[in-house]
């Protein structure tokens, strides 16, 4: 019963999605309050019904209904909650529902948090998010029934993939989700805008808070995802350049990029054409990426075609709306008036060079991921774009745009100095120039590590000595500093933190290069010399888990004849798919890592073993929590919760020059 | 979720042999210089039952397969040009996970170049559009006058 409420919710979701798209829209049309004004409780409605449809479906994995079809593929009875209620997204009907289930929320958040916003904005943004729900709730009623029951009911489910079976599948996809369904709201922000022909800066103030949200969540989505593969798979790999991953980093680098050009309209009025394309942008690649996932597109090109319901659907939304979105711009912003004027040399012109940077990465990502499945189907020729390419052609992008990022931030609006902004970092050149003879000197080869790291020593010290300047200039002394540092806007925080998180993040990478493994074949008692650790096996035995049994062995980590940690590397077994999986034995020493995987065991009581030191590697997962919590930063300033927050006093209050 | 279908997708390889490893401790050569040489190679062929893995991260028997080929290539004598050649002379180039450089992969691999170029040129063309257009006209001699009233000197000419 509670099953078919759900299904039946979906469906008058669906209708209100409707209803949300087309009254709200013509209430701004004829200038009619009353009808603008149903855009709100529509959007509220909508969520609080597909909140009610993913609880009653997640309520039937909870008690393993397995007169679902759902339950059965994805489910067992003996399975732990967590992945009860976690397996719900583990699959393509649940994922679809949480993708519009994050995909109302934003609407419904839209709906509370837009006061401050004329009227008729929000409604035909409001009318926008509608559409699109209404959209994606059709594909899921026609093509991906989550709530769909079979008869008789079998006695036990099919299990999850044990694969997913991890807290990492708890945590990554509804983050990813937030961050990439959430570019919806500036998408719609931008065709609404675009509709009433108005675009300034309050507009950027009210779409910059969105962008950022999304962002962030993005941001810890995607490095989520990278450190659960890493833990998971098996061999410490975190990134394969594979399309499904892409399908993520597109649209966080236009993210990025939008940001930037963001600050740029909201403080300067500027780059507002620009700014209202990459806000179509960011969502128009959500849009493909989950065309590309959801399609089977990627599987094959041939599976696609001889089975093409879902794609084809997908396709035509995706066409609908970035078409739609492409041609209102196409209409409209060719009358969008100039903004403010700029000297090359300023804040403005490195935020334009960082986008022309940005976007060239996002295409070459883009380019990357679509070429072979072109190229597929038009010659029938395969070829394989993997990491060899993409590392290839991004890094000559990406070492640069490192370097210029504190330059950036050094630079005033308008008009800037660039070889006062230059001075301004001798600091971090002269300790970056050190930390490229320190690596030379300590590792060596590669050169790319060396050099890499170098710049992300660099990158790391410009980006805070930022704050350390403004901190410092004519302050009396270190408390006077300190007041100095604590009265900075937040925002200049967020800034310094971001880059200097992406510095964090490249040192990490650049140390992949310094990796140690050792593959072995060890028994009990043996042991294995990896970078500065001895790893000692110690032990090997069995032991049942909640729905699986593991062998696992016990290895000692030494150094200096001391043992500093303990790991334990396991081979899972889970007889209801009779699926195996590796668990490795990873313990983080100072900033790097030791980590083990099992291989196979032999007749003689040895067992093959993989283990790795991987100095600094969490570097790359820290780094993302810093860029992260630099956005947070940025979205706590209060200058920019002025577009989201009830506008407290008169407009904009005067601001102490930045 | 992307992750996931690709965990699946890998999961569906890795389904055999119980806890396989990449390059197993067996498959090793015994010159260290070759196995090296073998290991660069291998992280740029592709696992071609897996997505975008090479055979050298890949846990799949065919990636097993393919490693062991390439191993006993080099073990021969092959340069590593050889030794690759071999293995994209039976597998296609596929089987490159850095596609070579050809006709049909002009445009993949100038796609940054293009993007480049043209957004610079796009960004030229607005500037020199936008000095022409938003260069400030002189004051006329009335609005002179009127500053000069305030008793604000006018700006230079220029």
């Amino acid at each position: 019963m509670i099953v078919e409420t759900g299904h039946f919710a979906l469906i008058l979701a669906f209708a209100l999605a409707l209803a949300q798209a087309v009254i709200p829209f013509a209430g701004a049309r004829l200038g009619d309050g009353a009808l603008m004004r149903v855009a709100r409780p529509t959007a509220l409605m909508q969520f609080l019904l597909v909140a009610f449809a993913y609880g009653a479906l997640t309520y039937a994995h909870v008690v393993s209904d397995f007169s679902l079809v759902n339950v059965i593929e994805n489910s067992h009875s003996s399975k732990p909650l967590i992945y009860k209620i976690s397996g719900v997204w583990g699959n393509h009907e649940g994922s679809m529902l949480l993708w519009v289930l994050v995909l109302s929320l934003c609407g419904a958040l839209i709906a509370l948090f837009s006061s401050a916003m004329p009227a008729k904005l929000r409604a035909d943004t409001l009318s926008v998010q509608g559409l699109l729900g209404a959209a994606f709730l059709l594909f899921i009623l026609l093509t991906s029934n989550p709530f769909a029951r079979v008869s008789p009911a079998p006695w036990q489910g099919r299990d999850l993939n044990p694969i997913l079976q991890d807290p990492g599948l708890a945590i990554h996809p509804p983050l990813l989700y937030l961050g990439y369904v959430g570019f919806s709201i500036v998408f719609s922000f931008a065709a609404a805008a675009l509709i009433g022909g108005r675009i300034d800066a309050a507009w950027a103030r009210f779409a910059r808070p969105w962008t950022l949200f999304a962002w962030i969540s993005l941001t810890l989505g995607i490095a989520m995802g990278s450190y659960w593969a890493y833990y998971t798979l098996g061999w410490g790999g975190f990134w394969f350049w594979d399309p499904v991953e892409n399908a993520s980093l597109m649209p966080w680098i236009a993210g990025t990029a939008l940001l930037h050009s963001a600050a740029v309209m909201e403080k300067r009025e500027a780059l507002k054409v620009w700014t209202i394309f990459l806000s179509i942008l960011a969502f128009s690649l959500s849009l493909l990426g989950t065309f590309l996932v959801r399609s089977g597109v990627l599987t094959s090109v041939h599976a696609f075609a001889s089975d093409p319901e879902r794609g084809v659907f997908i396709l035509a939304i995706l066409v609908f709306f970035i078409g739609g979105a492409l041609a209102l711009f196409a209409l409209r912003a060719g009358a969008l008036p100039v903004g403010g004027l700029f000297a090359p040399i300023s804040r403005e012109g490195a935020l334009v060079l960082n986008n022309l940077l940005l976007t060239t990465c996002c295409a070459t990502v883009v380019i990357g991921t679509l070429y072979p499945l072109a190229l597929e189907a038009i010659t029938g020729e395969k070829i394989s774009v993997g990491a060899p390419f993409f590392n290839t052609v991004l890094i000559p992008i990406a070492l640069p745009l490192a370097l210029l990022m504190p330059i950036g931030q050094m630079l005033a609006w308008k008009r800037g100095d660039l070889s006062a902004a230059l001075a301004r970092l001798r600091v971090a050149f002269v300790i970056g120039v050190a930390a490229l003879a320190a690596f030379g000197a300590l590792q060596g080869a590669p050169y790319l590590s060396v050099a890499a790291a170098a710049v992300a020593v660099y990158l790391v010290v410009g980006s805070l000595s930022d704050l350390a300047l403004r901190a410092n200039a004519r302050a009396a002394g270190p408390r006077a500093a300190l007041a100095r540092l604590l009265g900075l806007p937040l925002s200049v925080f967020g800034t310094a933190f971001a880059h200097a998180g992406m510095g964090l993040t490249l040192l990490g990478l650049a140390a992949t290069g310094w990796g140690v493994e050792n593959i072995t074949t060890m028994r009990v008692g043996d042991y294995a010399d990896v970078g500065p650790y001895k790893i000692v096996l110690e032990e090997m035995a069995a032991r049942p888990g909640p729905n699986y049994s593991e062998s696992y062995a016990v290895m000692a980590v030494r150094s200096n004849g001391q043992t500093v940690a303990r790991i334990e590397p396991a081979k899972r077994f889970y007889p209801a798919r009779k699926t195996a999986r590796t668990e490795a034995g990873i313990v983080t020493l100072g900033l790097g890592q030791v980590y083990a995987a099992l291989g196979e065991g032999h007749d003689d009581g040895s067992i093959d073993a993989r283990i790795y030191y991987k100095p600094l590697v969490t570097l790359i997962w820290i780094g993302a929590l810093v860029m992260a919590l630099g956005g947070a930063f940025s979205l706590a300033d209060r200058r920019l919760r002025i577009g989201v927050a009830r506008r407290a006093a008169a407009p904009a209050l005067p601001q102490a020059a930045e | 979720m992307k992750r996931a279908l690709k965990i699946l997708a890998l999961a569906a390889a890795l389904l055999a042999p119980l806890g396989a490893q990449a390059v197993e401790p067996g498959e090793k050569l015994a010159d260290p210089a070759q196995e090296a040489r073998a290991r660069a190679i291998a992280t740029e062929l592709r696992c071609l039952v897996c997505q975008n893995q090479s055979i050298d991260d890949s846990d799949a028997p065919l990636a097993k397969d393919l490693r062991m080929l390439l191993r006993e290539q080099i073990r021969k004598g092959a340069s590593d040009k050889e030794a690759r050649d071999y293995i994209v002379a039976r597998y296609g180039d596929f089987v490159l996970l850095r596609p070579p450089f050809k006709p049909e992969t002009l445009l993949l691999w100038g796609a940054p170049l293009i993007a480049l170029a043209g957004g610079a040129l796009a960004l030229w063309a607005a500037y020199r559009r936008r000095r022409v257009a938003a260069a400030p006209a002189a004051l006329s001699e009335a609005e002179r006058a009127k500053l000069r009233a305030l008793g604000v000197e006018g700006p230079d000419e220029g």
